[in-house]
Parts: structure tokens; sequence; C-alpha cells
């Protein structure tokens, strides 16, 4: 199945346009802060934005094009954002467990010890 | 009209997006250690993903829907195998 | 209907997902509807019980909440690292749950992750505690309550 850009109806266009920004813009933003947050706890929120709003702006913008290119409801697109909200959490938290798992062994500071797990607040500046 | 706003988001989109690719590679090199590569490499995977979407959306076909799901699916396997890898030092237990 | 169907909302989601992959046409709807009930008989040899949903009202409420605080927290953590918002120190929060059914602590490690600003890190099941990573930590005891108030109670009002 194609469409043609052109049969696009002009406020589908805009909306689109604006999905498409909004996307792109929160994706490239999350990936900013994964280069510039100092430590990795702190980067592991990053790509969060990307998967959040960042690829459901994406999906967005794929599906009003082609819904109002086709003159029908296409939806499949559905399918990508809600694999990614589902599978990116189970990723995160893996690598989150493993990464203070990694830093308990080694008895790092800024991680809160084996056993009582205690809040302590993490230096912001310490990689 | 309709054509040219489409076709210039999906420009500055898959410019965006190839910036968020180079970040997240000079994240993946830079490391400075195995989770924060592991984590770029995610992030690397989405956002090809999305790249695929963009193609799409020029294209006006159906055919990037399903290599973006594909990609998908890889990035979530590899990313979870990497951070079982990480926890244990072994994939298959 | 529970031996006909061992997972209802399982197949449910794979008839639609078939569909939604495949096109809608009656030959389509009747393969869907056949790989559901496979799938979820073969799921079922695992043995995993089903959970059962008490309040289903409750999952609109909760979705909706879930919707908006995810845009407002990415509005926030999309503040922070534009620099118009000052960064406070990032840092760990225990949070003591109630809820020990696994469907509720499934969901909510989902929704606290996927919301910007919240990482599940750690479960620890011998004291039902949860360890968080809070990027914007102003206050600990926010993050306690709205873990717990916001989201488990309403987990609870579902599952239990």
């Amino acid at each position: 199945m194609s469409v043609h850009l052109a049969d696009v109806p002009l406020w589908a266009a805009i909306l689109a346009a604006f999905f498409l920004a909004l996307g792109a813009g929160l994706t490239l933003l999350g990936t900013i802060g994964l280069v510039r947050l100092p430590t990795f706890y702190q980067r592991i929120h990053a790509p969060t934005l990307g998967t959040s709003w960042g690829a459901g702006g994406m999906v967005m913008a794929s599906m009003i094009v082609f819904t109002a290119g086709s003159g029908r409801l296409v939806l499949h697109e559905v399918l990508i954002g809600l694999f990614v909200t589902v599978t990116t959490p189970v990723t995160l938290m893996m690598l989150g467990r493993s990464a203070l798992y990694r830093d308990r062994s080694e008895s790092n500071p800024h991680v809160p010890p084996f056993g009582r797990a205690d809040a302590t607040a993490e230096a912001p500046d310490g990689e | 009209m309709s054509e040219t706003i489409i076709l210039a988001a999906v420009w500055f989109a898959q410019i965006a997006l190839a910036l968020a690719m180079c970040l997240c590679a000079w994240r993946m090199i830079a490391g400075p250690r195995a989770q924060d590569r592991i984590l770029a490499l995610d992030a690397l995977y989405l956002c090809a993903m999305l790249q695929l979407l963009a193609f799409g959306i020029r294209t006006g076909s159906t055919v990037y829907f399903e290599a973006a799901l594909i990609i998908g699916m890889l990035g979530f396997v590899a990313t979870v195998s990497l951070a079982k890898f990480l926890m244990r030092g072994e994939v298959i237990e | 209907m529970r031996a006909l169907l061992p997972y209802p909302l399982l197949a449910l989601m794979l008839a639609i997902m078939w569909l939604l992959l495949a096109g809608v046409s009656p030959g389509q709807v009747v393969i869907a509807a056949g790989v559901a009930t496979g799938a979820s008989h073969a799921l079922s040899a695992l043995g995993e019980a089903s959970p059962a949903i008490r309040r289903w009202l409750a999952i609109p409420e909760l979705a909706g909440v879930v919707f908006y605080d995810i845009v407002v927290s990415n509005l926030e953590v999309a503040g922070i690292l534009l620099g118009v918002r000052r960064m406070r120190s990032a840092g760990f929060v225990t949070v003591p749950l109630t809820t020990r059914s696994p469907s509720a602590l499934a969901i909510l490690s989902i929704i606290v992750t996927s919301t910007p600003g919240t990482a599940w890190i750690d479960y620890d099941a011998a004291r039902n505690e949860v360890l968080v990573h809070v990027f914007d930590l102003d206050d600990e005891a926010h993050w306690r309550h709205l873990i717990t108030e916001r989201y488990e109670r309403r987990l609870m009002e579902i599952f239990q």
C-alpha cells in the first residue's frame, strides 16, 4: 500500500508536521541528556523522553498521514507505540539492576549498599 | 501545499534523529562503563526505528513499518541479553 | 469460559494485533480468533494463573492519570535538559509497598519506569520495598506519596 503525500488534506499535514517535530525534537533532547548528564543513574532517565513522547509523536504523525492520505483508518503503527512502551521499562529496569549490582559489588559510593537500602542523595557532579 | 509541509517536517525530523544517533554513538564510544554503552545502544536502536518511521512517511509506503517493528524487537532482545550478561557474566544459565 | 479461553484479555489483545498487522477481512477475523485461542492455550501450559480483575472501571482512570503524569514529567525533564529549570540533585528513594500481587507490581514497575524522571531500579521481595531513582529529587516524601497513593492504590483497586 502506498500513499501520495499530495492527497493529504492541509489540516492533517499541519497536525502531522507538529507531531513529527515534537517526536523527533524530544528524542533528540533525550539523547542530548544521554551525553550531558554526569552519572549513569541520571542518564537512565534520558532515553525515556524518546520512548514516551518521542516515539508517540512519530507514531501519531505516521498514523495521521496514512489515514488522511488513503481515506481509511490505518492503525498498525499503534503496535510500535505499544511495543516501545512495554519493552523499554523492562530493558531499563534490567540495566538499572545490573548497574546497581555492579556498583554494590565494587562498593562504589553514591549507591545504596546491600541490605537496608537507605535513601542517599548522590552528588550531582560525580562521574 | 500539504506535501511541502510534510516533507519539510520529515526533513527536520530526520536531521534531528540523525543527530540523536550521532550523540548515542558518541556515548557508546565514550562509555565510561559497560552499562553506559548498553544504554546508548538501546537509545540508538530506538532512534533507528523512528528514522525508519520517518522514511515511511516520506515515501508514503508501509514497507518501512515492518522494518521498524523488526528493529524494535531486535533492540529489545539485544539490550535485555546484554543487561543479563552484565549482571551474571553469562547469557545462558 | 475459563476452560475455553484461559486468558481472555491476552487472547483479545493477540486477536487485535493480528488484525492490525494483517488487515480486517472476514477470513482474517477467523484466523485471528484461531491464533488467539491456540496461543492462549499454549501459554496456559506454563501454569500461571490469570489475574482476576475486580474493578474494570479503575483501568481507564489509571490510564488517564498515567497519561497526564507522562506528559507533565516529559515537560519537566525536557525543561531541565534545556536548562530552563535548575537541576536539583538526583537520588535514590526507598518506597515501602503494600501490595504483593505480581500483576500489580509488574504494572507499577512499567508505570514508574516509563514516566521520565523516575526509574524502578530494584525490588526487595523480603521487605516488599522498591528502590526508585528520581531525577529531580526535592522531597522524598512527595515521591513515596506519589507512587503509593497515586498508582499503587488504584492498582490494588483493580487487582484485589
